[in-house]
This record gives structure tokens, C-alpha cells and sequence, in this order.
């Protein structure tokens, strides 16, 4: 038979030998063994866009949509292309109907609502087209203010979400500047472009850069001095989109117009 | 169909995924959040400052306020695309997000309305088992509510002096601790949206202030207007039973109760109405002064697109015309009674112009989103996010109102002995 002195004595002992492997469980967290076993521990994806060679034919947009599976036709896009025209008399157009998705392939610019306005060749002092898709930031809103965490960035700087977790509330639609998220047609939940995370961390390109004719896609790995892309990104004059926001964007830009917002 | 492409029509250049996401249900949260902590502010005028005059009104805006807190609830759940897995914000609150807070605040505030009620109502509960318990001859119903007063008194018959005394002090400590948390309750609600610095309308610090503001305003004026109603009935069914029973007080007399308090509670409610304006205005008057170079959309949207929406509807019925009403010497029953309508209508367009208001221009500068209000609920969608379901919020209050106070004696004879 047991005493109770014993017992509470034996008790505190066993407890005091438990902890100490646990307090080195503790101290060994699952995110530092990931990152020290992480292979890829020196990657950071970012996007670089030459606004000069777009033509706005829209068949990155047509790669995205059948790639993630956002239906072809609902009026939500993951990636889109914007055309801008300045005219001579100081006039500025700019319009993006479906996303650029079956490309630009009229003179017509598209005010909404069924109206369009009529563009001369000869008024335009200069006109252009800029391809977008999800800035990644580096200090991401619309993952602050998820309250359920179902959003999140990857350590390869790329931001998701989870599908199974998301409440759509839609609070991280409304936060990020640069209106690169949706709720999913079918699904319900926020969307947004991921990069084509499924691809790039197989060694592929994202959909998107893979279909552009022209080269004006190119993802890089900025951590990587060696990455062609990477070099373009250091060594060129970029600019980024909306950058007063705080939000480290890296999306990196060459030609970007002042118009551009 | 892509959520918000229903309701929403695109002007000039938008973005393709721009649509008004937070459509009529997130308007009503903000506006009914701000009911719950106006009504609360008012009751906790009399409890923890002693203001005798609005003991009547400070009973009632209580059970009141206690009625309002589950709607307030209830538009993010219609709102929410995913409604099933609302529950995760408070299991798994994401605590960098300002609407993770919600679960801890509202029940922090839910846990101190509900035993401040129990302290006021606790003499009631007593009183009302005890006497089940002497009938001799309980039908089922009797028995019912037997069991029912019985459990609510958590066990504490003790109802001498000194007992009611503590209750006393415990409501006015719950009422002094509540008065913060309301005001948190619905100025987190302003942060929620003052926090967004992607949009150009809502980003402002005094966000949270003027939301406390014009939830006061708000509480006030339902309080004032629920008021006025129960006490018509009430002289309405005085005059239809005068015949009858000769102790019943007359109408005149209940008249005579109902303009002195409606008085009171006017000046209060004149008091916060001209503080939630001059908040109001300095924002749009600093904006315009400082015009920085979001002002462009934000003045076309103002004075252009929005100005019947913010300068006659909100500015114009809402604010100067019951300034006037209650300004305006010797006020009666009916002025209050219009004046309060339109302070309530006032504070929801207000609502209305900060939530679709700031959905009303694109990301873009350059292009503009109109919202339709779907009226006739044609699915599940236009049902919840449209008139249909704005009004089911609207309505279920007065509901709740109506179960509670058969609880919670608020205007009785016996009530007037309560704390």
C-alpha cells in the first residue's frame, strides 16, 4: 500500500521528469525544423511584368482561367490585362472588359454600362496595355486582416488560402488594394492568383507566363543573384503598383505610366 | 454568377473582381450594433450618474438592449458565404483582425448586460417564485413557470434590505464596467472598417469615435420611439377599461409620465446628435482641405453621385430636421415621436453611406459601382442580401422584446421598487 506521501512525492517527481523532454519539444518548433530542413529555404518568388512588350491579347488571361478552374465566363479573374489610352487633347481612357480576356481587339473603349466611346488613331498620344495578377506582398493586408487565419504566406513569399477554412466574410477582399481578390463562383470562398503555386514549386512557370507570346511575364526567385529574371529586377529601373499603401508589393514593373493605378 | 455582380452595375474603368461585396446586411450590423450600445449607454445614464429622471426609460432601454445583442449577430451570418464556419471567428480567432475581437467583446458585454439584468430583476424573480410556490392548485403553465423563476433566481431567495442593497451597488459597478465595452463593442466596429487603408472613404482614425457617437444618437432615439409606443397602448387600454376599474391610473396621468420623460431623454439624446455631426463634418471638412489624392473620386462621389444620399437623406431629414423638431420650444409627444423616426432613418443612411459608400468607387479612381437594393427576393441569395432580410433583422428586436418582457416586468406598477 501506497502512502500519500509517497504518492504526491513520486507524483511531483514524475511530473518534474516529464517536462524537461517536453520543454525541449517545446523549444524545437515545427516551423524552425521546417525551415532548416527546407530545401527551398532560399526562395522568395516575385513577378516581373515589361509593360512594353504587351500586346494585350489576353491568352495569359484564357491560361489562367482554364489552369486554377475559374469558370470561363463569370466576370472574376485571377490575372487580367488593362489598356490605357492618353489622348492629344489630355483625355484618359482605360478599360479592361472581362479582364482582357478574349484581347483587345477593337479601338472601342468600354465605359460600362453598354457604352463605348469611339477612339481616332490620330488622337492618341500614347496607349498601352498592363498585365496584373496578385502583388504577393511581402506585408500582405488582406492576410492581417483574415479572422480566421485562412489566409496565409507560404515561406516562399506566395500568399493563399485555404478553401476548407475560409468563412467568406470577405474582409480580405475589401482590404487589398490592388482588387486582386474575388469570391469563387462556384466554390464560395476568396480567390486570388497564387503565383500557380502547384506549378512553380514543381519547377514549372505559372500558367500565365508560360502562355505569353511576348515575354512580358517572367517570375523570378529574388533571392537567387543567379536568376536571370532576378538580375533584370536588380540591374533595370522597376517601379511597383501602389506602393504609398505600405504593402511591399513584388510585382515588379518596367515602363510602368504614372496613370497606372 | 459571381457574388455582387447582381446587385452591383460598373460606371467608367473598374477592375473586373471589384464588385460591393458588403452589401445591405453589413450596413444593418454596424447599425444594429450601434442600437445595442446606444440603448445600454443610455440605461447605465441613470445606474452608475444617478440621473433619477430616467429611471422609467434606463429599466427598459435595458431589456431592450439585451433584445438587441443576438441581432447583432445575425446579419454577419446572413452575410457570410460560408455561414457554417462562423463559429471558427471565435474558435479560431486570427487575433491580427480586427473582426476577431468580436467573439471576446461581445460576449465580455453579452455576460455583463444579462447579470445586470438579473441584479435589477433579481427581487422580481424572488417574488414571483415564491408566490408559485404558496398556490395551492398549480395548473401545468403555473408549474412551468415556477421551475422557470425558480432557476432564474440561481438560488438566492435572500431579499431583505441589505441583500437588495448589494444588488444595488453590483448593478451600478456592471453598469460603470459596461459602459467601456459598449462603446468598444461598436467602436470596434468602426475600426473595422477606419482599419481598411485600401479604401480611400473609410480610412480614418475618428472612424471609431463617430461610430460611438451616432450609436448613442441611435439607441437613444429606438429607446425613445419603443417608449412612446408601449406607453399609447397603454393609455389606449387605460381608456378602454376606465369603466371598468376606478384605481387604474388615468390617461392623463400616464400623459403627464410619458412628455416628462420623453422631455429628458430628448436633451441627451440633442446632446450626442450635435457631437456624432460636428465628428461627421470635421472628417469631410478635413478631407476636402487636405485633399489628398484620393479627394478627386471621393468629391465626385460626395457632392456628386452620393449628395441626395448624404446631404439631403442623412444631413438634411436625418440631422437638421429633428434638430429643429427637438429644438423648437414646448415639445410634445407626436414631434418626438416624428423627430426620433428621422434621427433613426439618419443614422442608417449614415451607415448606408459608409459601407456603400465606400464600395461606390473603384480601386481605380477612375470608374464608380451602383448598388441595387434587391427588393424581391427571387433565391436564397437575394433573399438574405436584400430587402427581405434587412427587414427579418430589423423585425426580430421587437420580437425578442416582446418574450423578454414578459420576463422582465419593464413597465408594471410592482417595477417601480426595482433598482
Amino acid at each position: 500500500m501506497i502512502s500519500r506521501r509517497d504518492f504526491l512525492k513520486n507524483a511531483i517527481k514524475g511530473i518534474a521528469g516529464l517536462s524537461i523532454p517536453l520543454s525541449v519539444i517545446e523549444i524545437a518548433s515545427p516551423r524552425k525544423i521546417f525551415a532548416l530542413n527546407d530545401v527551398k529555404a532560399g526562395v522568395r518568388w516575385a513577378f516581373l511584368i515589361d509593360t512594353h512588350k504587351c500586346v494585350g491579347c489576353g491568352l495569359c488571361v484564357k491560361a489562367c482561367k482554364t489552369e486554377n478552374e475559374i469558370p470561363y465566363d463569370a466576370n472574376v479573374t485571377r490575372t487580367w490585362v488593362e489598356r490605357y489610352v492618353h489622348l492629344k487633347d489630355g483625355r484618359d481612357f482605360a478599360d479592361t472588359p472581362k479582364g482582357g480576356r478574349d484581347g483587345f481587339t477593337t479601338s472601342k473603349i468600354d465605359l460600362g454600362e453598354g457604352h463605348y466611346q469611339n477612339i481616332d488613331e490620330k488622337d492618341i498620344d500614347k496607349a498601352f496595355f498592363v498585365p496584373k495578377l496578385c502583388n504577393q506582398c511581402e506585408n500582405p493586408p488582406c492576410v492581417q486582416v483574415c479572422p480566421v487565419g485562412a489566409t496565409f504566406q507560404t515561406p516562399e513569399g506566395v500568399v493563399l488560402v485555404d478553401r476548407s477554412w475560409c468563412i467568406g466574410c470577405g474582409y480580405c477582399i475589401m482590404a487589398c488594394p490592388y482588387g486582386a481578390r474575388f469570391f469563387h463562383p462556384v466554390l464560395h470562398v476568396a480567390e486570388k492568383c497564387t503565383f500557380c503555386y502547384h506549378r512553380v514549386n514543381r519547377g514549372l512557370k505559372p500558367a500565365c507566363v508560360d502562355a505569353c507570346p511576348f515575354g512580358a511575364r517572367m517570375i523570378a526567385n529574388i533571392k537567387d543573384p543567379g536568376d536571370p529574371v532576378t538580375k533584370i529586377i536588380m540591374t533595370e529601373r522597376v517601379n511597383v503598383l501602389k506602393s504609398e499603401y505600405g504593402t511591399k508589393p513584388q510585382a515588379y514593373y518596367i515602363g510602368l505610366d504614372e496613370e497606372v493605378r | 454568377m459571381v457574388h455582387g455582380e447582381l446587385w452591383t452595375v460598373k460606371e467608367l474603368f473598374v477592375l473586373p473582381n471589384e464588385y460591393i461585396y458588403w452589401s445591405i446586411q453589413i450596413v444593418m450590423y454596424p447599425f444594429m450594433t450601434g442600437l445595442v450600445a446606444g440603448a445600454f449607454v443610455l440605461s447605465s445614464l441613470y445606474h452608475v450618474f444617478g440621473i433619477k429622471q430616467l429611471k422609467n426609460m434606463a429599466r427598459f432601454s435595458l431589456v431592450f438592449s439585451f433584445a438587441l445583442l443576438p441581432v447583432a449577430m445575425m446579419p454577419l451570418m446572413l452575410h457570410l458565404q460560408q455561414p457554417q464556419r462562423g463559429i471558427e471567428v471565435l474558435m479560431t480567432p486570427h487575433f491580427t483582425s480586427a473582426i476577431a475581437a468580436f467573439g471576446i467583446v461581445f460576449s465580455t458585454y453579452g455576460i455583463i448586460v444579462a447579470s445586470e439584468l438579473w441584479f435589477v430583476y433579481r427581487k422580481h424573480f424572488v417574488e414571483t417564485a415564491l408566490s408559485l410556490r404558496r398556490k395551492a392548485d398549480k395548473n401545468p403553465l403555473d408549474q412551468v413557470k415556477h421551475l422557470f423563476f425558480s432557476a432564474l433566481t440561481l438560488g438566492a431567495y435572500d431579499v431583505s434590505e441589505g441583500a437588495l442593497h448589494q444588488d444595488e451597488k453590483a448593478v451600478k459597478i456592471l453598469a460603470g464596467i459596461g459602459i467601456p465595452v459598449a462603446c468598444f463593442l461598436h467602436g470596434y466596429a468602426g475600426f473595422i472598417f477606419g482599419s481598411v487603408k485600401a479604401n480611400a472613404l473609410w480610412m480614418t482614425p475618428l472612424m471609431p469615435v463617430i461610430f460611438i457617437m451616432s450609436a448613442v444618437v441611435s439607441g437613444i432615439a429606438l429607446c425613445m420611439l419603443t417608449y412612446i409606443v408601449v406607453m399609447e397602448i397603454k393609455k389606449f387600454n387605460v381608456r378602454r377599461a376606465q369603466s371598468s376599474a376606478s384605481n387604474l391610473p388615468t390617461s392623463e396621468a400616464i400623459k403627464g409620465i410619458e412628455l416628462n420623460e420623453i422631455r429628458i431623454t430628448a436633451r441627451y439624446l440633442l446632446f450626442f446628435l450635435l457631437f456624432a455631426i460636428s465628428l461627421e463634418l470635421l472628417d469631410l471638412i478635413f478631407r476636402g482641405y487636405t485633399a489628398v489624392k484620393t479627394w478627386d473620386i471621393l468629391r465626385s462621389v460626395i457632392y456628386g453621385k452620393d449628395f441626395t444620399d448624404i446631404f439631403i437623406l442623412q444631413y438634411g431629414v436625418g440631422n437638421l430636421l429633428p434638430l429643429i423638431l427637438f429644438l423648437w420650444p414646448r415639445l410634445t409627444i407626436r414631434r418626438a415621436l416624428v423627430g426620433v423616426i428621422f434621427v433613426l432613418f439618419g443614422v442608417f443612411m449614415m451607415r448606408w453611406n459608409v459601407v456603400i459608400g465606400g464600395q461606390s468607387f473603384s480601386l481605380t479612381f477612375a470608374g464608380y459601382m451602383h448598388y441595387h437594393l434587391p427588393i424581391i427576393p427571387r433565391n436564397w441569395e437575394t433573399f438574405k442580401e436584400g430587402l427581405a432580410g434587412a427587414l427579418m433583422v430589423a423585425a426580430t428586436p421587437f420580437i425578442l422584446f416582446w418574450i423578454f418582457s414578459k420576463i422582465f416586468p419593464v413597465f408594471s406598477q410592482d417595477a417601480e421598487e426595482l433598482p
